[in-house]
């Protein structure tokens, strides 16, 4: 008997259709890859699983019969668990009243706490039922949502991107419990993006594109590129690194770069120190949360130093200088949030373009604004980046996120940027776009730009980085060039364990 | 059960659309309510918006009432667009009348030199009032809807205190007012036989440039970025602050303006009752008119006819005083609610 089997199963919201007759089969202590680009609807197909929005049609077959999920509260008593991408946790509580809040009412805390105990001894999760959240790291958050799942016993267990905050070696010890948790007879349903982590982990995989099934396989009898070719229907490239061509002049000189947090949540900065000459990319790698919102603040000019030397741009101290000062100075910056932050969602393109390219590119005279340049400008942008939009007249919220994601570079990258910061550069965006910012990014360095990308994504930065360093608890760790490290070695460092940089100089000395 | 949910986009007719839609509901209201006091619906109608229309004098009233109600409502629509809410307005009036008076009262045989000194003290003494709020909410992160509005009502004993203490008339039979402006202290009538005088004109004027600031500068274009995402303004390097203190000031100097245009206009004096809801019914004013300079003219025309209308609806019709209020309220009303209806829709569960 199938554990769950999904029939026909369509989705469609007013503008789009997320999920177009979809079937899917799971079978007891089958570990099932949903593979898909971003926007393919795998998000869309498990929350109707889940009954978080319910099936415009199709039928969805639980255990042999057929089924209606009206609600979470309702699939958690058929069996099926989900954890979420973005926890659902109260900072303020400990993880054993987190735990209780999805228990029945009249659970015992203390006999609770045994019981997380005893789950997380016997899956390798180790994690202190008496902690409060905001002590614990995101790693150690997601074990707390895994375990909240477990108490239910559950027989489904639905992973959305488990990995996208989690270092290489935690990843791996996370495949360890699932695998786990399979041969106990539960079954998986695992989200990604990811290939290699569908082929270690996945016993089959169910493949979407735009909405519908491309193809059911085996993962461990494919090959990354033939997944790829099911899951963006063409062929990768990956962009070609060539190493950096010259030691030009320090653009960017950050030294010993201190900041409290603002609040509770934050994270301070410690003492970062490195500089960026023309025509390199420095790739700073780590778990987000662990001060790289602070350093960008910083960097950008959102926030202000303490100390105007601290920060140098083109030689001259901005530490104190604000974000569009900085901006006609030379440095261009692409936030992580792209909608709210990186565009206004209820302006046009055109206006977008006028949010940060207005003193660079000279779209006013006498403090009026000139549209006629600034729509050039924006259908420019459309085109060179192939930016999937109606017109220059479209509001940004009308934009997908990886077409938002292509305009927001492209305005940034066409202001000819002396400086160049990008957070999250591929974050949302499919996989062959995704490879064609990777290569305006590049094709910038080698004018001469010097160019920071904070990534979330090793793969990335081992791409199209000339040096790279971690950020873990508010500190840097020591820059290494990409010939002289792996990713082994920064996956280890994003847990903050680096070799002492004071015995580094040595032994460079 | 009824539930509201966003519509996919929603549409720009509409948005143009809905004060119009507002304004046939509150009529087609007004006349219900009409008919519920025993007041014949036709007669009802026509004392409350044609006869204020009738003839030139009727409308060149009309648009004496429109005119403080167009410089207040121009001045907050700036700071609205950017998220500041100042609705204080009516407190930045009376500030401004004050400061104009006491320019009238001391300085006032100067001819042009006079007014133009007065206008200056309106739109700075409005302008001051309204910093207040401003200093607060930059340096406290105090909250400016409610200091601008207590502030109302500090100007309001400010300006009872000058007019029953050291600006009393002496002849003036211990009325609570000032003597009567000297001429060279007051605005120039545009048309001979009616009382519509020169701040016509400059409401007029500030519209246009106020349409200028707000659609087509660099920093009008900061300020509703600042006002629709705030974390898009701090990313570009609009500084918040600026932002707060341009909102606060235009608002303050143009009902402080305002308010030197009713002392020297068609009050001639300064007295404790200066104040008489413009600057609240100007909040009104803004949002009807979309805190579009040109939708602002027309709202404000809309609302002196309510006013104006509701004046001769006591006096034909001996309906009570509070009608006009209620046709505002209305107005705001539907409107709010018109507006709701073009960002969601109602689905039956």
């Amino acid at each position: 008997m199938t554990r769950l089997r999904l029939q026909a199963l369509s989705k469609a919201y007013p503008s789009v259709l997320a999920n177009d007759r979809v079937d899917l089969e799971v079978t007891p202590g089958e570990i099932h890859a949903i593979l898909g680009e971003n926007g393919a609807g795998k998000s869309t197909l498990v929350k109707m699983i889940y009954g978080v929005t319910q099936p415009s049609s199709g039928k969805i077959f639980w255990e042999g019969s057929e089924t209606r999920i009206d609600n979470p509260a309702h699939a958690r008593r058929l069996g099926i668990g989900m954890v979420f991408q973005h926890f659902s946790l109260f900072e303020t509580l400990t993880v054993a009243e987190n735990a209780l809040l999805s228990m029945p009412p009249g659970t015992d805390i203390s006999g609770l706490a045994a019981q997380i105990r005893e789950v997380s001894e016997h899956y390798g999760l180790p994690i202190d039922p008496d902690r409060y959240i905001h002590d614990l790291s995101v790693g150690e958050q997601q074990r707390v949502e895994i375990i909240r799942c477990l108490l239910q016993k559950p027989r489904l267990l639905i992973m959305d991107e488990p990995t996208s905050v989690l270092s290489p070696q935690a990843a791996r010890k996370l495949f360890d419990t699932l695998r786990t948790i399979s041969q106990e007879g539960c079954s998986i349903l695992y989200i990604s993006h990811k290939l290699d982590e569908i082929q270690a982990l996945c016993d089959t995989a169910t493949i979407l594109r735009a909405g519908r099934v491309t193809g059911h396989c085996h993962p461990a009898n494919e090959t990354p590129a033939s997944l790829a070719q099911m899951m963006i229907g063409q062929n990768l490239e990956a962009p070609a690194h060539r190493p950096a061509q010259t030691e030009g002049e320090v653009r960017l000189a950050v030294k010993e770069l201190r900041q409290e947090k603002a609040h509770a949540f934050g994270t301070s900065l410690e003492n970062i120190s490195f500089e960026i000459r023309s025509g390199e990319i420095l790739g700073i790698a780590g778990v987000s949360g662990n001060g790289q919102n602070e350093l960008l603040g910083l960097l950008s000019g959102e926030m202000l130093a303490k100390n105007p030397a601290s920060i140098e741009l083109m030689q001259a101290p901005v530490g104190r200088l604000s974000a569009d000062l900085r901006r006609r100075i030379g440095l261009c910056y692409v936030p992580e949030d792209r909608l709210g932050k990186g565009a206004v969602p209820s302006m046009s393109l055109i206006e977008n373009a006028l949010l940060t390219a207005t003193d660079r590119l000279g779209f006013k005279n006498k403090g009026f604004l000139n549209f006629e340049k600034a729509a050039g400008f924006a259908r420019q942008c459309i085109r060179q980046f192939n930016v999937k939009t109606k017109d220059e007249h479209a509001v940004a919220a009308s934009l997908s996120g990886g077409n938002l994601q292509k305009f927001i570079v492209g305005r940034e990258l066409l202001q000819d940027p002396k400086v160049f910061i990008c957070a999250q550069p591929t974050w949302g965006v499919d996989v062959g776009a995704a490879a064609f910012l990777r290569q305006s990014i590049l094709a910038l360095r080698d004018k001469g730009a010097a160019v920071l990308v904070v990534s979330e994504e090793l793969d990335e930065l081992f791409e199209i980085s000339d040096r790279i360093a971690v950020m873990a608890r508010g500190r840097l760790s020591p820059v290494r060039r990409l010939s002289e490290t792996n990713t082994e070695e920064i996956g280890l460092w994003m847990s903050g364990l680096w070799p002492d940089l004071t015995e580094d100089h040595h032994a460079q000395a | 059960m009824l539930r509201l949910e966003t519509r996919p986009e929603p549409s720009q007719r509409m948005r143009y659309l809905s004060p119009l839609i507002a304004v046939s509901l509150t009529v087609v209201s007004g006349l219900m309510i009409f008919i519920a006091l025993g007041v014949d619906p036709q007669k009802g109608f026509e004392a409350f918006f044609i006869n204020p229309m009738k003839d030139l004098y009727g409308l060149t009233e009309l648009l004496l009432k429109a005119t403080p109600l167009m410089l207040c409502a121009l001045g907050l629509s700036i700071g609205f667009r950017a998220n500041v809410w100042n609705i204080g307005a009516e407190g930045q009036f009376i500030a401004g009348a004050i400061a104009a008076t006491g320019v009238a009262l001391y300085l006032g045989q100067w001819s042009i030199l006079t007014l133009v000194l007065m206008m200056l003290a309106g739109m700075i003494g409005g302008g001051l009032w309204a910093s207040i709020a401003a200093f607060l909410k930059t340096r406290f992160n105090t909250n400016e809807i409610l200091v601008s509005l207590m502030l109302v009502y500090i100007a309001e004993l400010l300006v009872s205190w000058v007019v029953f203490g050291p600006w009393k008339d002496p002849q003036g039979f211990n009325f609570p007012q000032t003597k009567m402006f000297e001429e060279a202290a007051l605005l120039p009538i545009l048309i001979e036989g009616t009382r519509l005088n020169l701040a016509f004109t400059f409401a007029i004027g500030l519209l246009i440039a106020g349409y200028l600031l707000m659609v087509r500068s660099h920093l009008g274009f900061k300020m509703r970025v600042a006002g629709e995402a705030p974390d898009a303004a701090r990313y570009a390097g609009f500084s918040a602050k600026t932002m707060v203190w341009i909102g606060l000031l235009s608002g303050g100097a143009c009902a402080g303006l305002a308010g030197m245009a009713e002392v020297s206009g068609p009050m001639g004096q300064l007295t404790d009752k200066v104040g008489s809801g413009y600057g609240f019914a100007a909040i009104i004013v803004a949002f009807v008119g979309r805190l579009n300079p040109i939708g602002i003219f027309f709202a404000s025309f809309l609302m002196a006819l309510f006013y104006i209308g509701g004046e001769q609806a006591q006096q034909y019709l001996a309906l009570p005083s509070s009608i006009s209020k209620v046709f505002q309220g209305m107005l705001l009303f539907y409107l709010l609610a018109t507006d709701v209806l073009i960002r969601f829709r109602i689905r039956n569960l």
